[in-house]
């Protein structure tokens, strides 16, 4: 289809569907009223089970088996985009070239920052259970904040400090402690996923039993997975290079 | 207006789309899938909403625990869905650097390999 | 009798996190370990659920197996949880999903020769996502689980990522099934803004009767849309052929045999749970038989347009999906019977014909139909079970095709389209005589020899790359037994007396909302509702079958002498321009299929919405 076609096809069939969007909106309850049964039911459930984080309740204690999909998600996309990026057979590796230039501000920026960075990360994943955040949250800070060693330093550093088989097998262990605690409360307790840990106390650092856990693993298996994604974005952009453009260079 | 949130709403999936149509580039088309998930965010965390109530966390101490607060349950959903469009935005984009090695262009109107 | 969260209620959901667990292993383990112990963990975890499986699927037969995660059992009819709810029709998917993993795993041992345990990985998650879809009762969950199917998925096409083809695919089956999902999830959430909570039980139960309003119907086409691409209905179908052609030869078989199959039973779970008591039978009826005549005929015509023979199998799973389509769109028990034996026995056959066809790739480096003219004529074996598997994708009884053909047929009568054995025979019989064609010119070396030069909007099969170091002398023995036990399986199906039997009470089971809803929310047993008519062999259905497969052999003969027919070849040149506008329109841009994606959303939305005005 040439573009004119294709754009009046869409002009026409999107038409249509803003058309049956906007009417089934227009039936929907008002914005900000009053009634949310979900929330009425599921406050109690999280107050009863220690976790002041009600969203983190949510996520890891009443639709846990979500989050274990949502998580598994996350692990397949780190698979399949190192499946995807490989080197291919009429590709190689080549050194990573050294140099450029970097201002002075952008390395303090780093300096400054990678600590703060990294420790706003650890908190988010351990304190998942009481304030906003939780595993994915904290664990994309850490992991992305990590790269403030290549945005502020080189490629080079970043590469000392992030062993690619050590987070995988982070991924890996982040990814089944989830999972086998699921198989493992089966098996014990005939409650796959539930929140069979000591529960605690309301409001305290190790309270909710399970979610804190279940946040935990989380967040090592996302911060690892950010990293190892990044990594092989990172390897193929500098490292990898055809057959041909090593012959042309 | 009791109904701006859903509109717009509704008007971010269309636009994405639309971007998607005209695209010329696979990166403004990865990102614009991204960008119509993001209706669904605002729809799904506008129907949660609830006027003059606070959010769900009762933090640490903790404040007393009420229901007049947020839905939960939306925000929860909100989440899983940005981790599936980040992990789904990866994979495509990876696609597209392949697409470029393979093809030589990022253009999807170029790319003639499946035809009939 | 319900089976109410404890023995093997805890089996669905170990179902799910067992395939995850090994496949992290996996991940860990996998460069260290040698090649063989990789491929044989993958395949004793696939064994291990299909184990599971059956387990819950025998006892799904005496009643719903359910299980609420986490055990937040539901207080006065309503839950905070997410609920598995295991009936036959899922526990049987579930269970063809774990069993064509096992094939198609014993089929690529030692295949992709230089890999480390990224394939295995992906292809347990894909399992893992397959059997949570499968088995889930809660809508949000289906989606996360068919998030999980997709990512999969788009890895597992653009496997080989030396083909220009394979990326392509890869991205426009990514772009469109994310798209469609998206738009799913704008009606889960006005779903979940009207009735307050997820799982499918209290959906059903809380719109029960309503009167559907403009909400309603926007969240019923905007969840339908979501898991009709998956199912490749027109015009979401688009991605279909790409994303199969390229795809691993194994990987074709899970895509073709059970992943588009789930897309038709996600979307029928969420109709009859949540949405049958809503909206007025008649329109919804005609919405479905209309999209699957539609379906159905463009996917017949197409595969008969092929020369890529993977590309040509793809276009029938597309015409078989239209047909499937019609049978459970009759909205009534047998017809949902028709279309679960359908799917099983083409699961089986297309499956077979998929692994054949690498077997095609592998030996001579092409799946070009008309480059491999003759090239086959030493294949002893091989060659007649291509001609076995096209005869039975044309419905030849006793094949499990021509039993799930029959029972289709009857019902579509029933419904009230009297003309449907037309269609059913035409469509079936269009896609066995292109896999016949194929065959004939390709091992038989018959016809006459055809014109080497591509064709325009054409996509030639010589591009496809083999998938194991070097060309084969011969089939492998991991290559050659799936393909047996995938047709015998279908043969089966046809014969066992029980069958279809089954498939009436699992149908009966699966249209039947107030059941599911009470069973998933109180525990208690359901009455059921009596089996009013068994679907079987007629006599009509078995002379249908004959009929389809008498002309899927002509068509094929038609089509290799048509040089020398001249009356023919003029018929032909008569209907080229709309082939070849046809051909035109699936132009590969992902562009151009997200436009039809939203054209098929508005057709949707007008087929449902415009009658309740």
């Amino acid at each position: 289809m040439t573009r004119t076609v294709r754009f009046v096809m869409f002009a026409v069939a999107g038409g249509a569907v803003a058309a049956m969007l906007l009417l089934g909106v227009l039936d929907l309850p008002h914005f900000g009223s009053s009634l949310h049964p979900y929330r009425d039911a599921a406050v109690p459930a999280a107050v009863a089970h220690a976790t002041s984080n009600v969203i983190s309740s949510v996520n890891f204690d009443l639709r846990g088996l979500d989050t274990l999909g949502e998580e598994t998600i996350f692990l397949t996309s780190v698979i399949g985009v190192a499946a995807l990026l490989r080197p291919a057979e009429d590709e190689d590796e080549r050194t990573p070239p050294r140099g450029g230039r970097l201002l002075d501000m952008t390395r303090l920026f780093g300096y400054v920052f990678l600590p703060v960075t990294l420790a706003i990360g650890f908190i988010t994943v351990a304190h998942g259970a009481l304030t906003p955040g939780g595993g994915f949250q904290g664990g994309v800070v850490l992991g992305t904040g990590i790269h403030l060693l290549y945005v502020a330093g080189s490629y080079h550093a970043i590469e000392k400090v992030r062993p690619v088989e050590v987070l995988e097998y982070g991924e890996s262990i982040g990814a089944a402690a989830f999972a086998c605690f699921g198989i493992a409360g089966a098996l014990v307790a005939a409650s796959f996923l539930g929140n069979i840990l000591p529960l605690g106390t309301f409001g305290e650092l190790f309270s909710s039993g399970s979610v804190l856990y279940l946040s935990c693993a989380v967040g090592v298996e996302v911060a690892s997975g950010v990293i190892v994604l990044l990594a092989q974005f990172l390897h193929q952009a500098i490292e990898v290079e055809s057959d041909v453009e090593a012959a042309n260079a | 207006m009791t109904y701006y949130a859903y509109i717009v709403a509704v008007f971010v999936l269309l636009t994405g789309v639309f971007g998607i149509v005209r695209s010329r580039n696979l990166i403004h088309t990865v990102v614009c899938l991204s960008v119509a998930q993001s209706g669904t965010y605002v729809l799904l965390l506008a129907v949660g909403y609830q006027r003059g109530v606070s959010p769900p966390v009762f933090g640490s101490p903790p404040v007393k625990p009420s229901t007049s607060v947020t839905d939960p349950l939306v925000q929860a959903l909100t989440l899983t869905d940005i981790v599936v469009s980040a992990t789904v935005t990866a994979l495509l984009l990876a696609i597209a650097v392949q697409v470029h090695k393979r093809h030589g262009t990022v253009d999807p109107n170029e790319l003639v390999a499946l035809e009939g | 009798m319900v089976t109410f969260d404890h023995g093997v209620a805890l089996l669905p959901p170990i179902a799910i996190a067992v395939p995850i667990v090994v496949a992290s292993l996996l991940l860990a383990m996998g460069r260290r370990l040698p090649r063989v112990v990789v491929d044989a963990t993958a395949f004793a975890c696939a064994v291990a659920e299909v184990v599971m499986l059956a387990i819950v699927l025998q006892r799904a037969a005496e009643g719903r197996v359910v299980t609420w995660s986490a055990n937040w059992n539901p207080k006065n009819g309503y839950s905070v949880g997410i609920v598995l709810v295991s009936d036959e029709l899922g526990s049987g998917i579930a269970l063809l999903a774990a069993s064509l993993v096992v094939l198609a795993l014993v089929y690529s041992w030692r295949y992709f020769d230089d890999v480390d345990a990224h394939y295995h990985c992906l292809v347990l998650l894909f399992l893992a996502g397959m059997v949570g879809f499968a088995l889930t009762g809660d809508l949000f969950d289906m989606f996360v689980f068919f998030e999980l199917m997709g990512a999969a998925a788009y890895a597992l096409t653009g496997f080989k990522i030396e083909d220009r083809t394979a990326v392509q695919g890869a991205l426009n089956f990514g772009v469109v099934n994310s798209l469609g999902a998206y738009i799913a999830l704008m009606g889960v959430g006005l779903l979940y803004a009207r009735v307050g909570n997820l799982t499918l039980p209290q959906l059903g139960e809380a719109l029960a009767h309503h009167r559907p309003d403009a909400l309603l119907v926007a969240a019923f086409v905007a969840v339908m849309t979501g898991l009709l691409v998956k199912a490749a209905m027109a015009p979401f179908h688009f991605w279909l052929a790409d994303a199969h052609a390229v795809a691993p030869t194994p990987i074709c078989v899970l895509f073709s045999g059970v992943m588009v199959p789930l897309g038709i039973y996600g979307a029928f779970r969420v109709y009859w749970v949540v949405f049958s008591r809503v909206f007025p039978v008649g329109d919804i009826r005609r919405t479905f038989v209309v999209m699957g005549v539609l379906t159905a005929l463009i996917g017949a015509v197409m595969c008969l347009a092929q020369r890529h023979f993977k590309r040509l199998l793809a276009y029938s799973t597309i015409a078989h999906v239209g047909l499937f389509l019609v049978a459970a769109g009759c909205l009534s028990d047998s017809g949902t019977a028709g279309a679960a034996l359908y799917i099983a026995g083409h699961a089986g056959v297309k499956c077979a014909l998929f692994l054949l066809a690498g077997t095609m790739l592998n030996r001579y480096g092409s799946v070009d139909e008309l480059d491999l003219f003759g090239r086959g004529t030493d294949a002893r074996v091989t060659r007649w079970l291509f001609v076995i598997a096209g005869l039975a994708l044309a419905g030849l009884p006793p094949f499990g095709t021509g039993l799930g053909k029959a029972v289709s047929e009857e019902a579509a009568s029933h419904a009230g389209y009297g003309w449907s054995p037309l269609l059913f025979v035409a469509v079936s019989a269009a896609t066995g005589a292109a896999v016949l064609r194929a065959t004939g010119r390709v091992y038989f070396g018959l016809g006459d020899q055809p014109p080497a030069r591509l064709q325009h909007e054409q996509t030639s099969g010589s591009e496809e790359k083999p998938e194991v170091k070097g060309l084969l002398g011969r089939v492998r023995v991991t290559m050659l037994v799936p393909i047996l036990v995938l047709l015998g399986g279908a043969l089966a199906l046809g014969l066992l007396p029980g069958a279809h039997a089954a498939a009436e009470s699992a149908a009966a089971a699966f249209t039947d909302p107030s059941a599911y809803a009470t069973e998933a929310l109180t525990g208690r047993a359901a009455p059921a509702i009596p089996v009013l008519h068994v679907g079987n062999w007629t006599w009509s259905g078995v002379l249908l079958d004959l009929l389809s497969a008498a002309l899927a052999v002509g068509g094929a003969a038609v089509a290799l002498y048509a040089a020398r027919l001249g009356r023919l070849r003029q018929i032909a040149n008569g209907g080229r321009p709309m082939l070849q506008g046809l051909r035109r329109v699936h132009s590969g841009l992902v562009t151009d299929y997200v436009a039809w994606l939203m054209t098929g959303v508005a057709t949707l939305g007008g087929l449902v919405g415009l009658p309740l005005r």
